[in-house]
């Protein structure tokens, strides 16, 4: 069964009730159980563990006890660094929330592999040995073919190659990741299909189901790091908890083989100033962090530069185990390039750059949304051993990754 | 049989110390560093994946300059691989970029308690022990597999205690006893062992070694706690080479009332 029909089975309204409703009883029967070793927590006490009830100091506080014992068991004192390298912001779909939105008149650009090549080695320089290729989705610019050539183009350079980009056909993953690629990363946005019909305006990713099988088909072709993740500010977080937890719960037995992570990034201000319609406290980040960390004691769970540096140094002994530093969210964003194909777009094709662009964005490629956390990567591994955390930057061997 | 200590023998290398130790997990190098100084341990196992393998000593990808390989026999693990195939390509890097032919054949394909899969495990053993690997596996505490893999030529078998780093001590006993009685080549009891007292038990019962990692690593001061286990081993392994009491229901009175009859 493939998880699109399960989130349909699901007892989504009665675990979200409870959700809301749980009494520090269950919060504190939930705990209990969750001690007991090598069991999975049931929903019901996932959903018990993001209430409001366990949002209590004293239960808040036992739950990150826990959750960074078990953190330090599974991964130890450790915290890996990847890199994101946006290769394109190109995008034919029409989302709410994003600044990449087909409709945007920002500035726009596709890199090209040796571009791609340019601005990875800056990023190596860094100290980064696991990238990140991001791209929007534009069948045009951003195919499969363009992506396999990135790939290969790095393969030797880099022991792990991840992709976020949009979804396609397990046949089209196939060659990209024999060409070397590790991981594919798709956050479902939100799982309430009101609220991503009404998001997702047109194009492509309107498709809910396409987008919810996505790392199915990826694991199907090979993949061997599978990331998921909801994009919190979209639909009630607590919603959105229980239905990534049932994505992760179902990838986990199916993609058995395959390292999941997961990730929670709340929504950051970008180019067409949509404002969070549920809106995630800095506590209830935390609850959220602590929740997936006692449930998936095993899985990874990243936090990018859309979060503070005050919050990501205190959240890293919360069960954090991967994280980026000094990322640009545009395209040519560590070394400026593509600058002289910059242009913008109108309903998703190219159009001539002499059209009035953003004046404040110079010019560089538009960001996807604006980091929070400016310290450079030699800065964060710092902070890390003085936190009394090795800074890993590299944990993967590219030899694995060969077709 | 109350001789000195015997030496633990890998292949046609002799051991004082029968504590093999990981390098995952650890603060920093430097602790890393200091818990294998207070081990004593004389081989230490490092995951290629953490390891520069390029030969352009990679300053972000350094643990091995922490690693004094004139101290340690080094181990290198195979750990991320899910296929023999996979193992065999790592291995071979491995040979390269450390000339060291020692290997601890890893292969866990699930995530989640890390066990080690028998049929690959067996396939990439058979192939490296062929190109003139030292292999130690780390397997199931299956005793059919165990004796497959001396078949093929492996150096020791490493059967696990319990998941690595579940601390949750040896919950395979009754295997592991098997599988040591049977043995031909050294048993090493391998992940799981959350306590000295884990390991000291592992001893008694005739294991030649242990490996551990996560109980040190992420202790709150692994030095000392490199030295706890170092000690239960020491304690263990001489209870076993001593001989232990056998276990009885009753007590045995210290002073036998027929004493007397043994007396001249």
């Amino acid at each position: 069964m493939s998880f699109a029909s399960e989130l349909n089975s699901l007892a989504l309204a009665e675990l979200s009730h409870f959700a809301q409703n749980a009494t520090v009883a269950d919060v504190e029967a939930a705990l209990a159980r969750s001690e007991a070793s090598g069991k999975r927590i049931s929903p019901a006490d996932f959903a018990a563990l993001i209430s409001p009830a366990a949002a209590q100091p004293q239960y808040i506080e036992a739950m990150a006890q826990r959750s960074h014992d078990l953190t330090l068991r599974h991964f130890g004192r450790v915290i890996r660094f990847f890199a994101p390298l946006y290769v394109s912001n190109e995008c034919i779909n029409v989302c709410k929330y994003c600044g990449f939105s087909r409709d945007n008149p920002i500035l726009r650009v596709t890199l090209t592999a040796d571009q791609v090549a340019t601005e990875a080695r800056y990023l190596r320089e860094q100290g980064f040995r696991h990238i990140l290729l991001v791209a929007g989705e534009h069948p045009h610019f951003i195919s499969d073919d363009y992506l396999r050539d990135c790939v290969a183009r790095l393969h030797g350079d880099w022991p792990s190659i991840s992709l976020e980009v949009g979804p396609l056909e397990t046949e089209q993953y196939v060659p990209i990741v024999q060409a070397g690629a590790e991981g594919l990363v798709v956050y479902q946005e939100t799982y309430d299909r009101g609220v991503y019909d009404a998001m997702h305006v047109s194009g492509p990713k309107k498709d809910f189901g396409w987008r919810l099988e996505t790392p199915e088909r990826a694991y199907a072709a090979g993949f061997k790091r599978l990331g998921i993740g909801a994009l919190l500010g979209l639909a009630p977080w607590r919603n959105e908890a229980i239905a990534l937890a049932a994505h992760a719960g179902h990838l986990l037995k199916k993609c058995w083989m395959a390292q999941l992570t997961i990730s929670a990034p709340r929504l950051r201000p970008a180019a067409g100033e949509f404002q969070p319609l549920a809106p995630v406290s800095d506590r209830e980040l935390v609850q959220f962090v602590c929740a997936l960390r006692i449930a998936f004691p095993e899985v990874g769970l990243v936090l990018s530069t859309r979060e503070s540096a005050m919050l990501r140094d205190n959240l890293v002994p919360l069960g954090i185990t991967m994280m980026s530093a000094g990322s640009h969210t545009e395209p040519g964003g560590y070394t400026g390039q593509g600058r002289e194909t910059l242009h913008v777009t109108r309903g998703g094709r190219m159009i001539k750059p002499e059209l009035p662009v953003i004046e404040s964005e110079g010019e560089h490629a538009t960001v996807q949304f604006e980091i929070a956390d400016n310290r450079s990567p030699a800065e964060i591994a710092a902070r890390l051993e003085q936190l009394g955390y090795e800074p890993v930057w590299k944990d993967w061997e590219g030899a694995l990754n060969e077709a | 049989m109350t001789d000195k200590p015997r030496k633990l023998r890998i292949a046609n290398r002799d051991f004082n110390s029968r504590l093999i130790m990981g390098t995952g997990k650890f603060a920093s190098g430097e602790i890393m560093a200091s818990a294998l100084e207070a081990s004593g341990a004389e081989m230490v196992t490092v995951a290629l994946r953490r390891a520069d393998l390029s030969g352009q000593r990679d300053k972000f990808a350094n643990i091995l300059t922490f690693i004094d390989t004139k101290k340690y026999v080094l181990l290198p693990n195979t750990s991320g691989a899910r296929t023999a195939e996979e193992a065999c390509r790592l291995a071979r890097l491995s040979r390269e970029a450390t000339a060291s032919t020692w290997l601890k054949l890893e292969i866990h394909p699930d995530p989640r308690y890390l066990l080690p899969d028998p049929v690959e495990t067996l396939k990439a053993a058979e192939i490296l022990v062929k190109e003139g690997f030292t292999v130690l596996p780390y397997i199931h505490a299956d005793p059919v597999l165990a004796k497959r893999l001396e078949d093929v030529g492996c150096a020791t078998v490493m059967p696990l205690g319990s998941p690595i780093g579940s601390a949750r001590g040896i919950e395979t006993r009754a295997s592991i006893e098997i599988i040591i009685e049977q043995a031909t080549v050294p048993v090493v009891v391998d992940a799981g062992l959350g306590a000295p007292s884990h390991a000291a038990e592992a001893m008694e019962m005739g294991a030649d070694a242990v490996l551990v990692n996560t109980a040190v690593a992420v202790a709150a001061d692994p030095a000392r706690m490199a030295e706890a286990f170092k000690a239960a081993v020491e304690a263990g392994r001489a209870a076993y080479e001593i001989g232990l009491a056998p276990k009885r229901k009753e007590a045995e009175a210290t002073s036998p009332l027929t004493g007397f009859l043994n007396e001249r």
